[in-house]
């Protein structure tokens, strides 16, 4: 997977900032997506569609807050593709994964900025900066959480088990 | 090597029976809740999974259902959300639906109809669920695609999590109950200070502490991030469940050498009656300082999952006795199930309530989530027994919540300001 950079040098970014929840009247993702992230950064969608942004990375406890699955369901139709933070709130975390968009827990943050071009492996488990040309070890996603992603998310793993008992 | 209470009922919930910390796991789940807010989401992702095949509901009785957020119903999309539960229920013909009227805060009411056992392998759609720990359950909260999962499949995938054993020693002081025991944790080891991790709680403080005190202990392990609290039975926890065949549950303990992530010790003769600032529950300051800084405050809440059982409103009720809720505020109080409402009666507290001059509610969330039945204005403070602060949580972007124990918040609902029964 490739794609480019907009980082949040912010600690805690609560499911609150990602999707208002005055916004939560309407669970179709397209309005979620257009109000993705507007009370961390009113110009989110501006910046994220001039830089060509499909990367989210951030500072750690991200998702904190609340158990809303309208956060992350924001984020992908934002049209972001992984999060990179040094550590998640648990259930945004599981949330995430369950609706298939792979989010990856590395610390060192500080070596990846906005506009930088990342190529991220899963099954390696390594990321590329191919901007600043350097490589870090990202840590395997468990197979487990790998297979959920690749299927498009948990609905999809669960509607395949029903149908092979 | 050793292993963890919450490694082994995780492991026995599993086919893989080598499982440790650390490993990802398909567990088969003794019970799933949701409720007004969080299960409607559930029942489209159910739906989705089981449309085209004849499949129904994993198992009727393991499902559980409780309006209790925004409930009795308090506008036309909340009596809409409500609906969706009854639909599903009487659809499925779910065992545990708990109509208005017989529905409590989730978290009172399902140990109290002892929906929920030790050794089992509990999930809601609520970031609380947390609290049955206290029984020596695993128990914790998912979002609404996995209650969706778990209402067809009957399974929930989870990340075995480390453990963090807590030791209390010591003796309590006077006014100290579980809700200063895990607000000092929290201001301890912060908001994040247990992310992914087991909290369990041990010490002879422990073994000593109320069933009630307990749940309040694990409800709030959550809040520093904890994936779930727990606490080893014992005679306390078996005599909560005396009514209840004692072959129908099983008893883990962790072992001796079990591998904790980290252990952390607390003297808490050191340890005074806790308040927690605005915005966040790790925000706390002792009494003593509290009491100097004279936080008027207008609104207090008893209640809540963490804090609206009948012993919770039993401290309020002897620390209010005669006296009058002060002429400034409102105190709202609000048994957190039918029975413990019914028991507050007989016992007197709910008349010495309201004669008081306090609001009593019937059971529901409502204020805890800034959902109904008391919603702060601008620049309003309130003080809580609930459990978590959060900007604008109560209300108003601009109003302030405080948490407390019910005895700290029944002296300040008297004196107007944040204080302690002994100042
Ligand atoms: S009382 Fe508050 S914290 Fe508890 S379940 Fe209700 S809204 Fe959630």
């Amino acid at each position: 997977m490739r794609g480019i950079v907009l980082k949040y040098n912010q600690k805690n970014i609560n499911t609150d900032l990602i999707i208002p929840a005055r916004y939560l009247n309407d669970s179709d993702p397209e309005h979620l997506g257009l109000h993705c992230m507007e009370d961390l950064d009113h110009d989110f969608k501006q910046k994220k569609d001039n830089l060509k942004a499909t990367i989210i990375v951030a500072d750690s406890n991200f998702g904190s807050g609340s158990s809303r699955e309208q956060a992350p369901i924001a984020l992908k139709a934002a049209g972001i593709i992984c999060i990179i933070a040094p550590s998640y709130a648990r259930i945004f975390y599981r949330n995430a994964i369950n609706i298939g968009l792979p989010i990856i827990e590395f610390d060192d943050i500080s070596k990846i900025n906005t506009g930088d071009e990342l190529e991220i492996n899963f099954e390696d488990g390594t990321m590329n900066n191919i901007s600043n040309k350097s490589e870090f070890k990202i840590g395997k996603m468990p197979k487990f959480l790998q297979e959920i992603i690749s299927i498009g998310g948990l609905v999809n793993f669960a509607k395949k088990i029903i149908l092979e008992k | 090597m050793g292993l963890t209470i919450t490694e082994k009922i995780l492991r026995d919930h599993t086919d893989n029976k080598n499982a440790v910390a650390g490993d990802i796991i398909l567990a088969n789940v003794d019970k799933c809740l949701g409720n007004d807010i969080t299960a409607p989401i559930s029942f489209d992702v159910f739906d989705k999974i089981i449309e085209g095949t004849n499949k129904g509901v994993f198992d009727r009785e393991k499902i559980i259902l409780t309006p209790d957020h925004f409930t009795p119903n308090k506008d036309v999309a909340s009596a809409m959300q409500s609906k969706k539960l009854k639909d599903f229920s009487y659809k499925h013909k779910i065992l545990y639906y708990f109509e208005m009227g017989r529905v409590g805060i989730e978290h009172c009411l399902i140990p109290q109809e002892k929906l929920v056992l030790p050794g089992e392998v509990f999930i809601g759609a609520d970031s609380h669920t947390c609290t049955y720990g206290a029984l020596g359950a695993f128990s914790t909260g998912v979002g609404s695609t996995d209650l969706g999962v778990a209402m067809a499949l009957g399974k929930c995938w989870f990340k075995i999590p480390e453990s963090i054993k807590f030791i209390y020693t010591g003796k309590l002081n006077k006014w100290v109950s579980g809700k200063d025991l895990i607000l000092y944790t929290i201001g301890q080891i912060g908001v994040d200070g247990a992310t992914y991790k087991a909290m369990e709680f041990t010490g002879d403080v422990i073994e000593k502490l109320s069933m009630a005190n307990r749940f309040t202990m694990c409800n709030m392990a959550t809040e520093a991030g904890g994936k779930n609290g727990i606490i080893p039975p014992d005679n306390i926890t078996k005599n909560y469940l005396k009514d209840v065949e004692e072959n129908k549950y099983k008893i883990y303990n962790s072992d001796k050498d079990a591998q904790y992530e980290d252990i952390i010790e607390f003297d808490c003769s050191k340890v005074e009656p806790q308040v927690a600032f605005p915005h966040l529950p790790e925000n706390t300051k002792p009494i003593s300082e509290v009491h100097n800084m004279q936080i008027e405050i207008d609104q207090v809440v008893i209640g809540s999952c963490t804090n609206g059982r009948l012993e919770d409103l039993e401290i309020a009720a002897k620390i209010i006795g005669n006296n009058k809720i002060n002429s400034k505020l409102r105190c709202i109080v609000i048994p957190g199930t039918q029975e413990i409402y019914l028991e507050a009666i007989k016992k007197g507290y709910i008349e010495l309530f309201v004669r008081s001059g306090a609001i009593v509610s019937t059971p529901t969330c409502g204020p805890c989530l800034g959902g109904h039945m008391g919603i702060l204005a601008a620049n309003e403070r309130a003080l809580s027994t609930t459990n978590r602060n959060f900007l604008g949580r109560m209300g108003h972007i601009e109003s302030k919540v405080y948490l407390s124990s019910p005895a700290i918040a029944a002296a300040s609902a008297i004196k107007g300001y944040i204080t302690s029964p002994d100042y």
